[in-house]
């Protein structure tokens, strides 16, 4: 379970003015539900992942994952319970290391390290079962350095890592965004069947609308650093891409109306 | 044939500087300059140890735990204070050349009439090299074979540790900072370590380097970061893209051609002065040759 309270994060640019990035959000996600984020560049989204996984400090607020109050943890101490999956696979694998030895590091995801021989049959066995359930072949590649796979590839050997023990909070940082269309169907069928099969909560961040209507159980648009669009259920289910696109377009349209330099032109013309 | 085998033998001691030079630059990308202070700390401070009468061995092991301590400080800096890398390292190489020269108390100490590890070790070797027929060269040889059973103690040990969780996590951390951060690996600590050992190893070369030419001085340290990268890139373009265990002993056989480079250069007549300024050639040599061999890039991995 994820739960998100009175969340602030404020920049201001040298000068500037003060911007709240994310400003006030509270939600709660309760356990095994997969939730789909988007939003406009620039609307936070990013910068609430971000808080969530620890990579940014909160201003205000506070953030809970199964009981456990995070908020003041450094990013590496909430991988004990938070798994992650980056947009760029460079920044998720190590590309010196072979496909097996990633996978080493990742067993060991939250625990202490030890002296222990980090890459003992047993995982190899493990690794090369699990990569095979779900991209056949891939078993065959453990010794190969990650740096010489595909993006795709990669993107599958990081949800493999993510979850190895099942997280309770697994986050995806627009993890197809960087590959090509075939090789970002078949990470979000791999990422689709995982969340099921591990019945795991899930926080996904896209920028793919047909990715946001046809995947989760519920669905959050973030625009201007708050919630503006939280559908689940039935609503979620029958969401179609058009019709977040027509939202999008209202949000845009409202920001327009918004701009004080819209306003200004409107009174001059008025 | 002495001075051949006392090439291979300085080659195969400084092939621990390149190994330190190995863990800190290849694995961690960390260009580490404390080499040049770390390496003079493990001589003077074993140096002064034999002196004082204390076990070869303890104060050979001495040199090198002084070495990981001025390694650590490096990455304390780099790792809490967020110095870069370069100014780290410079901060507590230029300390280190005040501490070096307070532990000797004078700028050369010899080692003269002082019972050192490498002699206790060469005299196991001894009847075997004088059996073997290296006559006057016996010693040498000895020597040769202690050194050389020291660096392969040093690669089995690198290749074991950086095999295990902690050794594996560290690689992890030093290639992709995000990805060990995101697993619950605390990587200012891994390059600490990381620093430690890879200063550990160097003062390790200074301090048998005391003992092969048996004296201690506080300049001798002065070029040694560029040595190690000399000697780890030429490893590199010997034997091109390999795993951990190979990329160890690539490294090794670097230092020693490199060695017989410079050996071969100063026969053929090159001044001692352009010593430095040929091995930095070597190393713009060894960075370039790569890109020039290889005909068109790598394509890019993410897709």
């Amino acid at each position: 379970m994820l739960d998100v309270r009175h969340a602030t994060v404020a920049f201001s640019a040298p000068g500037g003015p003060l911007v709240r990035a994310v400003d006030d959000v509270s939600f709660t996600i309760p356990a095994g539900t997969f939730v789909v984020v988007i939003g406009t560049n620039g609307s936070g989204k990013s910068t609430l992942l971000g808080a969530i996984a620890g990579t940014v400090r909160l201003d205000a607020g506070s953030i809970h994952v199964a009981g456990h109050d995070l908020t003041g943890w450094r990013e590496n101490r909430r991988a004990r319970y938070v798994g992650r999956v980056f947009q760029d696979p460079r920044a998720g694998t190590a590309s010196s290391l072979s496909v097996l030895e990633n996978i080493a590091v990742a067993a060991c995801r939250g625990r202490p390290v030890g002296l222990g021989w980090a890459t003992p049959q047993r995982l190899r066995a493990e690794a090369a079962q699990r990569l095979a359930a779900i991209q056949p072949g891939l078993e065959k590649r453990l010794d190969q350095p990650i740096g010489s796979m595909s993006g795709g590839q990669r993107q599958i050997v990081s949800l493999v890592m993510a979850t190895w023990h099942r997280p309770e909070l697994l986050l995806l940082d627009e993890h197809t965004a960087a590959l090509d269309p075939a090789s970002a169907d078949r990470v979000v069928q791999a990422t689709a069947k995982l969340v099921r099969d591990q019945k795991l909560t899930a926080l996904m961040v896209t920028h793919s609308l047909e990715q946001a209507a046809r995947l989760g159980d519920r669905l959050l648009l973030v625009h201007r650093g708050k919630i503006a669009v939280d559908v689940e259920g039935g609503a979620k289910r029958r969401l179609s891409p058009e019709d977040l696109a027509s939202r999008f377009d209202r949000l845009r349209r409202a920001d327009q109306l918004d701009d004080p330099a819209a306003r200004t032109l409107r009174d001059l013309y008025a | 044939m002495i001075t051949l085998l006392a090439t291979w033998t300085f080659g195969v001691t400084l092939a621990l500087v390149a190994l330190g030079v190995f863990v800190s630059y290849r694995l961690f990308a960390f260009p580490d300059i404390t080499t040049d202070g770390s390496f003079t700390l493990g001589a003077v401070t074993t140096t002064v140890l034999l002196v004082a009468g204390h076990d070869p061995a303890l104060a050979t092991l001495g040199g090198a735990a002084a070495g990981a301590a001025a390694g650590a400080c490096t990455g304390l800096l780099h790792a809490i204070l967020g110095i870069e890398p370069l100014l780290s390292g410079i901060l507590v190489t230029t300390a280190l050349s005040s501490v070096n020269l307070v532990v000797l108390g004078r700028s050369n100490v010899p080692l003269a009439g002082t019972a050192t590890l490498l002699d206790r070790a060469e005299a196991i070797f001894l009847p075997a090299t004088t059996a073997a027929g290296f006559g006057d060269a016996a010693a040498e040889a000895a020597r040769l074979i202690v050194m050389l059973s020291a660096v392969g103690i040093a690669v089995l040990f690198l290749w074991t540790f950086f095999r295990t969780n902690l050794g594996t996590a560290m690689r992890a951390g030093g290639d992709t900072a995000t990805m060990a951060r995101a697993l619950g690996r605390n990587t200012g600590l891994l390059t600490v370590a990381g620093l430690a050992i890879a200063n550990a190893l160097t003062a390790l070369s200074g301090a048998f380097v005391a003992q092969v030419q048996g004296f201690a001085d506080v300049q001798m340290g002065i070029g040694m970061v560029v040595w190690g990268m000399a000697s780890v890139f030429l490893g590199a373009a010997l034997v091109g893209p390999v795993r951990l265990g190979g990329a160890l002993v690539a490294t090794v056989a670097g230092s020693i051609t490199f060695r017989l480079l410079v050996a071969s250069a100063l026969r053929a007549g090159l001044h001692p002065d352009w010593l430095k300024a040929a091995t930095a050639l070597v190393v713009l040599a060894a960075l370039i040759a790569p890109r020039l061999l290889t005909r068109r890039p790598q394509a890019s991995a993410a897709r």
